[in-house]
Parts: C-alpha cells; sequence; structure tokens
C-alpha cells in the first residue's frame, strides 16, 4: 500500500484530473464574473479595501485552480493579476484607472484560455504576452500611457470620454502642495469630477509628504483649472506642469506610512462622486462558503416530470372519490386530501428549484453596454428593475441572446449622442432600462430607451422599398412589427454591431420559440419601449373549470376576480353588439364565450346564467358562462407542440377523466374586450 | 422510364413498406416509418375556427395531439364515427398528429418501380401530395406524400423547419399573429 501512495504522490499527471475539470471551469469563470462586476462597480478614486481584497481573491482562486490542472496560460496571466492587485491591496502602489481596463482585458483573456482548455473556444490564441507586459509595469509602479479601445463609428463631435486621446485635449501634471492636510485636496478632486466633460484625474505617487501629485487630461485652459481649483486651495498651493501623453514617469515606490495618506476617505468622496460608476456596492464579499450543490439538469427534469405526473394522479383519484360518500369513508377522504396538500407543498419546492433570478441575466449587461457605449461614444445609464424576477432556466439561456441584441439595438441606434441629446433638451445621459415582473403566469421582460425612436415614415419606406405590402393607414402597432421582417434595417449606417438587418428577425424568432410574444411601442423622439413575454414554463396551476354548453374550460385562478349570478336586466348594449354588465359601480365589458368559440347548444335553457370577472393588466372583464364547476391543479400542457396557436387559449390540460380541456388565455380575452 | 436492371442488393432497397387504409372506397397507403399506432376513435376536444376537417384534440398519454379527419378532408359522404373507426397515430415533421379513417387493411411491400406516376386531375388532393399509384389486382392503391399532405392541414407546419430567408416580394405581413 505504501508503495502504491508514493507512486501516486510522484507522478501526479498519471492521475486523472480531468473528472473534477468542469468543476474547476465553472468555478473559474463564476470567479472571473465576479472579478468584472466588482472591477466595473470599482470607485477609481477612493479604492476600498474590501473590494480590492475580492478582486485579489477571485484572481488568486483561479490562479491555484489554473496551476493544479497545470493550465501555464491561465497561471501565468492571473500570476500577473494578482502580483498587481496584492501590491494594489496592500497599498503599496497607488491606484489609477487605467488598471480597471487592464484587469478588465485580463479577465477576458482568461476567459478565452480557460475556454479553448474547455475546448468550447473558437478563434485564434489569445496572445497575453502584452497584457502580462503592461501588468508587470503597473505593478513595478509606472504610470501607463492611456489605451483607447478601438472606435468603430466616425465621431462626429468631440466627446467626453476620458479615454480618447482627441486633439484639443492636454496632458497635465497637477501637483497640489504643500499642504497642511492632504486631505485638503480631495476637495479639488471631487470639485473636478463633478463637472462633465471636464476631462479624467488619477492619482500618481506623490514626490513628498505635503504634496499630491495627479495626472490630468483635460480640455480646459490651465487659468480654468486654477480658478476652479481655488475653491477650495489657496492658488498658490497648487502648480500645473505640461506633460507629455506618451511620457511614462517612473516613481519610487512607496512605503507604507506615507501611502497612508493616499487614501481618501469614503464621506469625502460619496455623495460627491460624479463618475460613471455606481455607488459603492455593500456587501460584496465573495461567498465563497455557499452551501450549493451541483446538480445536473436532466435529473432536476425528471423530478419535474414525475412530480407532475403525481399531480395529475391526485386530481385523478380526487375526482373518482367526489361520488363516495363523506360520512362513511371520512379516513380515506382526509387522507386524500393531506395527500393533495402534500403533493402541492412538493411541486412548489421542486418547480423553485430551476428557478432562477433575473439578475443573472441582468448581470451580464453593464459590462457588454459601458463597452460598447464607450465605442460609440454615447453617454448611457443602464438601470435594472425585478432582478429577483424568477424565471426557469431553460428559459433564461434562451433568452439572453434576443436581449442582449435588444439592448445594443437601443445603444446603437436609440440613444443620440451626447451632443445631439443636449441640443433636444433632452438630458445628456440617455438611459437605458432592462425591468422583469411576474404577471398572470407569464413573465413580462420590458427594454426601454429613451433614445429617438422609432420614425413611421421611415418603416414604412423601408417596407414598400423591400416589396412588403404596406398602406399608410396601418396602426402604428402594425408599422412596429415590420421591423421583425427578415433582411429589415433602416439604419443608415452598417456597423459591426448591428444594422444588417438580421437581428429583429431573429429576435422574433427566438422569441416565438419560447411561445413568448414580443411588442413594440414607440413615440418618435421620446424612444422605445419592447415587451417581451414569456409563458412560465412547467406551469402546474391553480385553474377554475367552467362550463359551456358541453365543453369545459379552464381559467387561471389567479386572473379571477369574483363570479355572481346574471340576469337579463343587468345586462346592458353598447353599439348594438358590445355588452356590458354593471358589477357595483363600474361598468365593464361582457366576453360570451358560447359566441367567440362558436359553442354548439343542444338543449335550450339552463344557459349562461353565471358572470366571472377576470383580470388582466389591470383591466377587467366579465365571461359570460353556464356553470362554475370546481377549482382543481392542473398540468399546463403545450397546445402548441404539435398544434398550433390558437386564438385566447393559453395552453390544454387533461382533466380527471382523461379528456383533454382548454386552458383560456385571460390576457388575450381583456384585450380583444378592450382594444 | 426508369432503369431495370436491378441487382439482388438494390432489389432489397428497392422495397418500401405501406399502412395501407380506407376510406370508403378509396384505398390509400403511406409510408409505415410515420406510424407510431393505431388507436380508436374516441371524440376529441373541439378547437374553436378550426377548419372542418380539425376535429379537435385528445390526450395521447400526457400528450395533446390534433386529429385530422382524413373523411372530411377528402370530402367523403358518409362520415360515421362507429366502433370500427380507426384513428392512425403518425409522427412527422417533429409532430404527432392522429388521422380518421374509415379501416386499416395490411402493411404491403412495393417496389418502388411498381408505383407509377399519377396524372393530373381536378381533385381535393394537391399534386404534390400523391407520389404515386399502384395497381393491385384489380384494385388501385393511392400512395400518399404525408408531409406534404400535413402542411396543408393548416396546423402551422412547416415542410422545413428551419426558416429560410424569403425572397423579397414574399408578403411577409401575414404573421401568425
Amino acid at each position: 500500500m505504501a508503495q502504491a501512495h508514493q507512486d501516486e504522490s510522484v507522478s501526479v499527471g498519471d492521475f486523472d484530473l480531468s473528472q473534477f475539470h468542469e468543476i474547476f471551469f465553472e468555478e473559474a469563470r463564476e470567479n472571473l464574473d465576479l472579478m468584472e462586476k466588482l472591477l466595473i462597480t470599482f470607485n477609481p478614486v477612493s479604492p476600498d479595501d474590501e473590494t480590492l481584497n475580492g478582486i485579489f481573491r477571485c484572481a488568486h482562486s483561479v490562479k491555484g485552480g489554473a496551476a493544479t490542472f497545470g493550465f501555464s496560460d491561465v497561471v501565468a496571466l492571473t500570476h500577473q493579476m494578482e502580483s498587481l492587485l496584492d501590491r494594489l491591496r496592500r497599498h503599496e502602489i497607488p491606484f489609477n484607472a487605467a488598471m480597471i481596463e487592464v484587469l478588465l482585458e485580463s479577465a477576458d483573456i482568461s476567459r478565452a484560455f480557460l475556454a479553448r482548455h474547455e475546448g468550447v473556444y473558437e478563434g485564434a490564441l489569445p496572445d497575453a504576452s502584452d497584457l502580462i507586459r503592461r501588468l508587470a509595469a503597473m505593478t513595478a509602479g509606472q504610470v501607463p500611457e492611456f489605451q483607447a479601445p478601438e472606435i468603430i463609428q466616425e465621431l462626429a463631435q468631440v466627446m467626453p470620454s476620458p479615454v480618447l486621446p482627441v486633439a484639443g485635449v492636454r496632458s497635465l501634471l497637477l501637483s497640489i502642495g504643500p499642504l497642511a492636510r492632504l486631505t485638503d485636496a480631495d476637495e479639488v478632486i471631487a470639485l473636478f469630477l463633478d463637472i462633465p466633460d471636464l476631462g479624467s484625474i488619477a492619482e500618481l505617487a506623490p514626490p513628498d509628504a505635503q504634496t499630491r501629485l495627479f495626472a490630468v487630461t483635460t480640455t480646459s485652459s490651465n487659468e480654468d483649472l486654477l480658478d476652479l481649483f481655488s475653491f477650495h486651495v489657496a492658488k498658490e498651493h497648487i502648480a500645473i506642469m505640461d506633460s507629455a501623453p506618451a511620457e511614462v514617469v517612473d516613481f519610487p515606490v512607496m512605503s507604507a506610512p506615507e501611502s497612508e495618506t493616499l487614501v481618501v476617505t469614503e464621506e469625502d468622496v460619496a455623495g460627491k462622486n460624479g463618475s460613471k460608476r455606481s455607488e459603492k456596492p455593500h456587501n460584496l464579499a465573495v461567498n465563497t462558503e455557499a452551501q450549493t450543490l451541483r446538480v445536473s439538469i436532466s435529473k432536476v427534469d425528471q423530478l419535474i416530470n414525475l412530480v407532475g405526473e403525481l399531480v395529475i394522479t391526485q386530481a385523478m383519484m380526487a375526482q373518482n372519490t367526489q361520488s363516495l360518500a363523506p360520512e362513511l369513508h371520512q379516513k380515506f377522504l382526509t387522507g386524500l386530501a393531506d395527500l393533495e396538500r402534500n403533493t402541492r407543498d412538493l411541486q412548489e419546492s421542486v418547480m423553485s428549484i430551476r428557478m432562477i433570478p433575473m439578475s443573472v441575466v441582468f448581470s451580464r449587461f453593464p459590462r457588454m453596454l459601458r463597452d460598447l457605449a464607450i465605442r460609440l461614444g454615447k453617454n448611457v445609464d443602464f438601470v435594472t428593475q425585478g432582478e429577483s424576477t424568477e424565471l426557469d432556466k431553460g428559459l433564461v439561456e434562451k433568452i439572453i441572446d434576443p436581449l442582449t441584441h435588444l439592448v445594443r439595438n437601443s445603444c446603437d441606434h436609440g440613444i443620440e449622442l451626447p451632443a445631439e441629446r443636449l441640443r433636444l433638451g433632452k438630458p445628456e445621459k440617455g438611459t437605458i432600462s432592462l425591468s422583469a415582473m411576474h404577471q398572470g403566469g407569464s413573465i413580462l421582460i420590458e427594454v426601454r430607451d429613451d433614445g429617438r425612436g422609432m420614425s413611421r415614415q421611415k418603416i414604412l419606406a423601408k417596407a414598400r422599398e423591400n416589396g412588403l405590402d404596406v398602406s399608410d393607414q396601418m396602426p402604428d402597432a402594425a408599422v412596429w412589427q415590420l421591423i421583425f421582417a427578415p433582411g429589415f434595417s433602416t439604419s443608415e449606417v452598417v456597423t459591426d454591431i448591428s444594422g444588417r438587418g438580421v437581428g429583429m428577425d431573429v429576435v422574433k424568432r427566438n422569441i416565438s420559440a419560447l411561445n413568448g410574444t414580443v411588442e413594440i411601442d414607440s413615440v418618435e423622439g421620446h424612444g422605445l419601449r419592447i415587451s417581451v413575454r414569456l409563458p412560465l414554463t412547467l406551469a402546474i396551476m391553480d385553474g377554475m373549470s367552467v362550463s359551456v354548453g358541453d365543453e369545459v374550460y379552464i381559467l387561471p385562478l389567479s386572473s379571477v376576480v369574483e363570479s355572481f349570478q346574471v340576469d337579463d336586466r343587468s345586462v346592458s348594449t353598447i353599439g348594438q353588439s358590445a355588452q356590458l354588465v354593471k358589477v357595483r359601480e363600474e361598468y365593464m365589458p361582457v366576453v360570451d364565450l358560447e359566441a367567440l368559440f362558436q359553442i354548439p347548444r343542444f338543449e335550450l335553457g339552463g344557459d349562461r346564467k353565471i358572470m366571472v370577472v377576470i383580470e388582466s393588466s389591470g383591466s377587467r372583464v366579465a365571461l359570460l358562462v353556464d356553470e362554475l364547476l370546481g377549482q382543481q391543479q392542473v398540468v399546463v400542457k403545450n397546445l402548441e407542440s404539435n398544434y398550433r396557436k390558437v386564438n385566447h387559449i393559453s395552453g390544454a390540460t387533461i382533466l380527471g377523466d382523461g379528456k383533454v380541456a382548454l386552458i383560456l388565455d385571460t390576457g388575450s380575452l381583456v384585450r380583444r374586450a378592450r382594444h | 422510364m426508369n432503369s431495370t436492371a436491378v441487382t439482388d442488393n438494390t432489389l432489397a432497397l428497392d422495397l418500401k413498406e405501406y399502412l395501407t387504409f380506407k376510406l370508403e372506397s378509396e384505398e390509400y397507403g403511406i409510408d409505415i416509418l410515420l406510424v407510431q399506432e393505431i388507436r380508436g376513435y374516441e371524440p376529441p376536444t373541439r378547437i374553436a375556427h378550426a377548419p372542418d376537417f380539425i376535429k379537435g384534440v385528445v390526450n395521447l398519454r400526457g400528450i395533446i395531439v390534433p386529429v385530422v379527419d382524413m373523411r372530411i378532408k377528402f370530402n367523403c359522404s358518409a362520415v360515421v364515427y362507429d366502433p370500427s373507426t380507426v384513428v392512425i397515430i403518425l409522427n412527422i415533421c417533429n409532430r404527432t398528429i392522429g388521422i380518421v379513417v374509415d379501416s386499416v387493411s395490411d402493411v404491403m411491400e412495393l417496389r418502388t418501380d411498381a408505383i407509377k406516376a399519377a396524372p393530373e386531375f381536378d381533385t381535393v388532393i394537391s399534386q404534390e401530395a400523391i407520389t404515386g399509384l399502384v395497381s393491385l389486382d384489380s384494385r388501385m392503391l393511392i400512395l400518399l406524400d404525408m408531409a406534404h399532405l400535413v402542411t396543408s392541414f393548416d396546423l402551422g407546419v412547416e415542410v422545413e423547419p428551419l426558416l429560410a430567408l424569403q425572397s423579397p416580394d414574399a408578403n411577409l405581413l401575414s404573421l401568425p399573429y
């Protein structure tokens, strides 16, 4: 035995580590994602320790794992990142904003390396040597020249982005001192950042203990800057020197006591921070001790199917025992009631396994939008709502691509350039918002922007150009739907981002494949709202069954408000066709299901005596039915997998007697009645 | 004219099995590989505004399956539903559908060269839906191309499941919305 053990420890290469690869790749991805998230929300002027440590730990974990599996390219890169982060968190070197870009790039390259090892990366082998060189230089305390990201489109106006070395922008060295209290200079920094488009400011290693030194890029003149700063610091203590942008300044390594003065306290800067990054997030510490279990999706699916069948069986039993006299079979019926409760609890638990919060979808957008906005020279705020709204994991994966396209569209075509926005009287910063919420049995995801909206004329013109049959009388909603036609794009410029016209039809197709719908609303000049509605799959829902003639229909219980008996007097007509019923003080439209579904009626009398009030999106209508049959849990089956979409029907279910009953789409019934 | 030179090897490849069924006095055959099972007829749940030959949907062990009555589709004069009425469950174009017929006959092995092209005639069945005609003694067997037929059922089925880019002059406004 000892012999074997010795062999193992000597030749690790023989031991098959590949079974652990999957776990490592997943965890490494999570760490890199967290690192990216922390970097984006980082406060460049006052780097806080908690975040720095969090980022360091991410890099450290990835490096450790990569080393175990012998992924030397990842190790080399993450080792450099780790060195830089280690020095930063020990306050051995000052922080500057360029480090964020370099670290973000490093995270990207690391991801690419990992993807290659995993076998899922297609493309040229990424080269990290330049990145490693830059990281090493930064770690040694050198201030790098700015590496501006590539600009694809021509910039018509001067952009406020601090990263671009545009003509007219000067690089300066700003020295503030001697100062009695070094923190006095914080006000100067804050003031500088507060003013939009003034430029950029980054702290450098101080030349002496009483002075602070900054690298500044700005289009303003020295005199303007002096006037500005003299609000907080006497002019005699401010010195502005020109510096060539390509100069790399070599600063001596700082020792600990001096560097303490570099740390700006949070209270000073918080509230005055005008930079694009959001406020410092609390409690972002990496939760590496999370109690989680990795389970394969197929096991969960199997579990959900079994629970679905259990629900059907239990419903059948309940149905078949209806004829039993309660007194004789009391114990049995009580047991059955217990079974129903247990089944319901089990079903809720199991369904929640596959549900994950929308924040997983939302999380990838801040970085993407940030990079995109910089490239396009736009100033965009990204707002999310409803991160905790949950949806099925399978849906999440499929909705990301269409949503990404919609968001990129809003940024590319929707939000105007800052100068144009100002000219139009809009705030310079555009807003793109992404929200998610549950509505009835669906999830509603909306992408909104306050950009230029869609032009009805342009779309109609383009449609005619493409040979589509359109008319000027078409309602707005129909015009907006035209953009989903293949090959449709009204953009004059085709960028690598969008404009080739292959996007929107793919978006629509993807969403339809999920049994979802897409609606567009737009006001030209003001903005755009795209609403994506997806059914929550695996619905086992509470339904109310109603009968009309010989047919049984199911209503989602969540949409039912009330029901009451009706007589002819309370129903009035309007315009000779539409019917209204008065419910307390409100008149609401009546939907006659018998007429709507052309339900054959064989016996006269005993008909249509009950009104069921349903609500959807805040509006109510009353459905006219014969009888309320009961309430039961139903397993929602998809009608469209073998048939097609039917108006006003959202799905089907199997009743206790084995027959199929159709489930009414309350949303579309309400929309129809209320136009 | 097809080549008549047939070796023993290719002989096997030229044979295909067909399930035959009857609609009134007419006999039809379909590719057996499409047939999943054969069931008795049970009244389906009606779907509003569907064409008259789509009777509705039934529950097939937990799956919702549409039922098409071939006798109505092919304009037969007598459409009865009795204990001998049969529903053939097909798996076609990624869908499961059922077709109602009067009765099911045999599974026949037919040689490809026994299939004659059908002449053009004016009937409710479109030309693409008929693979050909086969002579059995004095009877005529009409071989159906179920894939094409199913697309004409208006079930929302496309023969090519992947949507190809349509030509610019196609009318794209008739989206199922």
